[in-house]
């Protein structure tokens, strides 16, 4: 469950992300945890279920909402090496979504997969 | 065991705060340690004393703040959510011009990091929300 | 792993996302609006007693009394105080929060 890194434990820490952007906050406050996060150099991944997918939408555009459009947040995440972005694929499937609409490379994961991928995880947060 | 708290809701409107204070009172009645309760999104309303709450009804604030005197709680409410939200404390007051503060007893503000670090140091971390 | 669910099932997914991504031996704690889903003879009765064939499902005492679903918990779904939501927590590797 947790490894040796330089002489300290790293925890394996997932961020669920189930909520949509704008409608709520939650989905920016979340990221901005996971930014900070990154510089604690734990093992973190990023799952995104049921709406939490419209948080990685292609051409996302909130000039007139007056709003901070966050969606290019995520391309930099991979400057912080967090590169593990999980996907369900139902969700996707479900909202006539697919890989090429969102706005960074993911890997697609089925239930049981993502179920896995949880399971092997030390901190789980959830906004 | 250690566990660390997370509370993503403010009080009275959602049961959040409640389940998360009598979840953090029976762990502390079972011998646990409670490493830190962090407070965030609209959970960072937790913090502020000039909550008044009916004479009838629990008051959710004092109630948390009682609980941190007594058993030594770190009760951390996050600077972002804070700021945004109106809640702050003296110095957070003078650094951005604010003619008064709102912190209640107990509860300290800080960083984001900090709610990471719990993750890292406690053996749980248990999420109230809504 | 110990799954904990805030919803109600008539309302909110939060209950079907949670069994669908439980595995096999986790534990289901309802708690608060989430309680209702242990209530018998419901529309959402038959995929919670289905549930029960691989996951073992709690829900917190203090939410069903306070909802007067005391006499109406299905068999199967076992009641328990915050002392037995610490318990679980304790007693599981780590807990995600369907909120």
């Amino acid at each position: 469950m947790t490894e040796e890194n330089a002489g300290s434990v790293a925890k394996r820490f997932l961020y669920v992300n189930r909520r949509a952007p704008y409608g709520t906050l939650y989905a920016l406050e979340s990221l901005e945890v996971v930014l900070i996060g990154a510089a604690f150099e734990q093992d973190v991944s990023l799952a995104f279920l049921g709406d939490g997918v419209y948080q990685l939408t292609k051409g996302q555009d909130t000039k007139a909402l007056e709003v901070k459009n966050f969606s290019p947040a995520f391309r930099a995440l991979e400057d912080y090496d967090v590169t593990k972005l999980y996907v369900e694929k139902e969700a996707l499937e479900a909202r006539g979504l697919s890989e090429s609409d969102l706005v960074v490379p993911v890997e697609v994961v089925d239930a049981e997969r993502m179920a896995e991928i949880m399971e092997a995880q030390d901190v789980i947060l959830s906004f | 065991m250690k566990f660390g708290i997370l509370v993503n809701e403010g009080p009275y409107t959602h049961e959040a705060s409640d389940t998360a204070y009598q979840f953090v009172k029976a762990a502390l009645a079972k011998g646990h340690e409670i490493y830190r309760v962090f407070f965030y999104h609209d959970g960072v309303n937790n913090g502020t004393r000039l909550t008044v709450p009916p004479q009838d009804d629990r008051n959710i604030v004092k109630r948390w703040s009682e609980l941190a005197a007594e058993h030594k709680l770190d009760l951390v409410v996050c600077i972002a959510a804070a700021q945004r939200r109106g809640l702050m404390d003296k110095s957070e007051a003078k650094r951005n011009g604010k003619d008064a503060d709102n912190i209640a007893p107990g509860f300290r503000i800080s960083g984001l990091g900090q709610l990471i670090e719990a993750g890292i140091q406690s053996d749980r971390l248990v999420v109230f929300g809504d | 792993m110990l799954h904990t669910v805030n919803k109600s099932p008539f309302e909110h997914k939060a209950l079907e996302s949670c069994l669908k991504f439980a595995r096999q031996g986790s534990a289901v704690l309802l708690i608060e609006d989430g309680v209702y889903a242990a209530a018998r003879d419901t529309a959402v009765s038959p995929q919670v007693q289905k549930a029960l064939h691989s996951v073992t499902i709690y829900a917190l005492k203090p939410d069903v009394e306070a909802r007067g679903m005391q006499n109406r918990v299905m068999d199967g779904v076992r009641l328990v105080d915050y002392g037995g939501f610490v318990d679980l927590v304790a007693e599981h590797n780590a807990v995600q929060s369907w909120l």
